[in-house]
């Protein structure tokens, strides 16, 4: 019963998605605010309708409901709660249904909040979110039910992926989605804008917060997802250039490209056609990713059952929404009032020249991605590109960005003082220079790109920090007074500088790796192995039964020295319902770097098990950590936020758009 | 600077930004793109020894043999054609005999290979695409192969 309310209460949700696509558009052509106001009533409803049938699912896999097809083939009775409830999203029909939840959610949200927003603006919007919400929801009736039932249901389910049974899958899918999604709320915006054929800083104000939001949530759940595969696939890789991944990294550059060109909309009314194009650019890559993900066009742990139609309905939907707000583009922009232009050397020229590397290197890792499924569909010849086409291309176009981001972010708008900036930011050049000195000479006949990563993620952090110094001891003022000046620098400052830290700490992580150390061994136990400055010995190995799964559970103890720093358990994991195994590795994090042990089959007294020291590689993850918080602080700025209708019109009146 | 003149330093930069991303992008294609075959295509193609390739197919049953060191030799096969694989290091949890395959590597001499990548199947219920294919172009394949 509770399935059927679930499918019934999806079936709804279309209903009020069509309804909401077509009257509040209607009314905004109209100028009718009657008509407006159904969008908010039928947004609302949809979030509503839909989260009563993800509810129904939850409940389903709860009670291990196995005459529905979806939890039969993804579900065991023998699954830990938490997997029951986390296997509810692991697979293709329940990942949907959490895609439009979460699009349901930021339309309810405008639906919400939003009643500052000028009506027509606000019609036009949650119309377009609207649309987006039917054609998925309309894609999961007619292609990916999850409430099918089985007749007759078998007396055991067939068991989550043992893959999908961490608690990443508790974490990643939902912070990721919350990101891919919520730029389905600043495509929607910008459609509104070019529809209604006005843009201003106001619209660049009411997106912003949206646009932030949807960034913290890309960057956490892509560094979530890339700690997960870190850990679990055994060998110590934490980024392969997969086409899944870089289908996640494209909405993210576009993204970033997005949340920077708005802030010159915001201050100085430029850059507004650009912005717009950048907007439908960031969830177009999002429908991108679905489309690559979703469809079963690639091979991997992230595509479920392919099934072909479901390809060629998400194909639909991608060429529908990319090509309708493309040709909207096409058609309206010209209409739209040009901004302003500015000089070259100032904060907005450098703003254009992040946008540029940011939208190229996307655009590199968008041939990687689809020259070979092009290829294919041309000549039927099949090929992979591998990393270091995207090392070579993304790699090196970031490095060119992480040289001028401190630059930047130091000139002042209007009008920059190049030889001011350079004096500013002598101190973090000459520090990256000697850690780049420094660790070379430390390392002698060691990898060069390695130091020279270090040395440009020091100048990073530092040129970063160094905005914030600058302005709390300007005229040399005592620590009393820079510290009242620290409480009241506006959060946005603070936000961006620490962001911009978060970069340079991921590069450093990431340069580090280059100075780690790996031994694959046999191993008997008691037997020492080195692994960069650390010794590891396993002690005994012995097995163990977990809820669904048998393990094999090797004890490793890791010394400096002599002297014992930490034990940590590396095991093979064994699900006797998949029959299938994996690695569970074993992680000791020391200084920020991390001892990673994972072990193989046993042979006779030993144990086949790779090792690897990897300096500090949590910074990678710390670092992404760090741009999201930043990102939230940026968002938390009151002068940027748009609350109750009256706070929002008296912080206009006070902080009139165009000044800087 | 002149209206005329700011547009023109945007245009040019941005222009110089693309055309070295263009530049990055073809050099770096030349060398980095894998391609695949399966055992026959491989068998049929000329592929000169040496060349980096993605070979794919089943691991034939009672080919995996294991020494030391976690070095391993097997064949992958469609059933028609066979390559001898050696490999050291890790392999993934899912691989072993009569199942679908992914080997990256490099070509030592007519039906040898030697991979440094391993690809095997995320869950046991599906094929690597390409294998499927593969073996779907050798008349090897049935539905109900892909199932465990």
């Amino acid at each position: 019963m509770i399935v059927e309310i679930g499918h019934y209460a999806l079936t709804l949700a279309l209903a009020l998605a069509l309804a909401q696509a077509i009257v509040p558009l209607w009314g905004a052509a109209k100028r009718d605010e009657g008509l407006i106001g159904v969008a908010q009533s039928t947004a609302l409803g949809q979030f509503a309708a839909i989260a009563l049938s993800f509810g129904a699912l939850v409940e389903a896999h709860l009670v291990s409901d196995f005459s529905v097809l979806n939890v039969a083939e993804n579900s065991h009775t023998a699954v830990p709660m938490v997997y029951k409830i986390t296997g509810v999203w692991g697979n293709h029909e329940g990942s949907m249904l959490l895609w439009v939840l979460i699009l349901a959610f930021f339309g309810a949200l405008v639906a919400a909040f939003g009643r500052g927003l000028p009506p027509v603006l606000r019609g036009n919007v949650l119309a377009v979110q609207g649309m987006i919400s039917s054609a998925f929801l309309a894609f999961i009736l007619m292609t990916s039910n999850p409430f099918a039932r089985l007749d007759p249901a078998p007396f055991e389910g067939r068991d989550l992926n043992p893959i999908l049974q961490d608690p990443g899958l508790a974490i990643h899918p939902p912070l990721l989605y919350l990101g891919y999604v919520g730029f389905s709320i600043v495509f929607s915006f910008a459609a509104a804008a070019l529809i209604e054929g006005r843009v201003d800083a106001a619209w660049a104000r009411f997106v912003r917060p949206f646009a932030l939001v949807a960034w913290c949530f890309l960057t956490l759940g892509i560094a979530m997802g890339s700690y997960w595969a870190y850990y679990t696939l055994g060998w110590g890789g934490f980024w392969f250039w997969d086409p899944v991944e870089n289908a996640s990294l494209m909405p993210w550059l576009a993204g970033t490209a997005f949340v920077h060109s708005i802030a010159v909309m915001e201050k100085r009314e430029a850059l507004k056609v650009w912005t717009i194009f950048l907007a439908i650019l960031a969830f177009s890559f999002s429908l991108l990713g679905t489309f690559l993900v979703r469809s079963g066009v690639l091979t991997s742990v992230h595509a479920f059952a392919s099934d072909p139609r479901r390809g060629v309905f998400i194909l639909l939907i991608l060429a529908a929404f990319i090509g309708g707000a493309l040709a909207l583009f096409a058609w309206r922009a010209p209409a739209l009032k040009q901004g302003g232009l500015f000089a070259p050397i100032s904060r907005e020229g450098a703003l254009v020249l992040n946008n540029l590397f940011l939208t190229t290197s996307c655009a590199a890792v968008m041939i990687g991605t689809l020259y070979p499924l092009a290829l294919e569909q041309i000549t039927g010849e099949k090929i992979t590109v591998g990393a270091p086409f995207f090392n070579m291309t993304c790699g090196i176009l970031m490095i060119a960005l992480c040289l001028i981001v401190p630059i930047g972010q130091s000139l002042a708008w209007k009008r920059g003082d190049l030889l001011g900036v350079a004096q500013r930011l002598a101190v973090a050049a000459a520090a990256g220079l000697s850690v780049a000195i420094a660790l070379l000479a430390a390392t002698t006949g060691g990898p060069v790109l390695a130091p020279i990563g270090a040395g440009l993620a020091t100048y990073v952090i530092l040129g970063a920090s160094s905005e914030i110094a600058a302005r709390l001891w300007r005229g040399r003022a005592s620590l009393q007074v820079a510290f009242s000046r620290a409480l009241g620098l506006p959060l946005s400052v603070w936000g961006s500088a620490i962001a911009h830290v978060g970069v340079g700490v991921t590069l450093l992580g990431l340069a580090m790796t280059g100075l780690g150390a790996e031994t694959i061994a046999s191993m008997k136990i008691g037997e020492p192995r080195t692994v960069g400055p650390y010794e590891v010995t396993i002690e005994a190995i012995e097995p163990r039964t977990g809820p669904n799964y048998r393990d094999v559970v090797a004890k490793a103890a890791i010394r400096n020295g002599g002297a014992l720093v930490a034990t940590v358990e590396s095991s093979k994991r064994f699900f006797p319902a998949r029959q299938m195994s994996t690695t569970e590795a074993g992680i000791v994090t020391l200084n920020l770097g991390q001892v990673y042990i994972s072990i193989g089959d046993q042979t006779g007294g030993a144990i086949a098990a790779r090792l690897y020291w990897k300096p500090l590689v949590s910074l990678i993850w710390i670092g992404a950590c760090i741009m999201a918080f930043g990102g939230a602080l940026s968002l938390a700025d009151r002068r940027l936020r748009i609350g109750a209708p009256v706070r929002a019109k008296a912080a206009l009146a006070a902080q009139p758009a165009g000044t800087p | 600077m002149t209206r005329k003149g700011r547009r023109l330093t945007l245009i040019g930069v941005a222009l110089c930004i693309v055309a070295f991303a263009a530049g990055l992008a073809l050099y770096a294609l030349r060398d980095s793109i894998v391609f695949f075959y399966g055992p026959s295509e491989l068998a049929q193609k000329d592929v000169q020894a040496g060349a980096r390739l993605r070979i794919g197919g089943l691991v034939k049953a009672g080919s995996l043999v294991k020494s030391d060191s976690e070095k391993i030799s097997f064949v992958i096969t469609d059933n028609v054609r066979d390559v001898a694989v050696t490999y050291q290091g890790p392999v993934p949890d899912l691989f072993r005999e009569g199942q679908g395959v992914v080997a990256e590597g490099v070509l030592e001499a007519p039906g040898k290979f030697r991979a440094d990548t391993i690809l095997a199947k995320h869950d046991e219920r599906y094929m690597p695409r390409e294998v499927v294919d593969a073996l779907k172009k050798q008349g090897r394949w049935q539905e109900s192969g892909g199932g465990s």
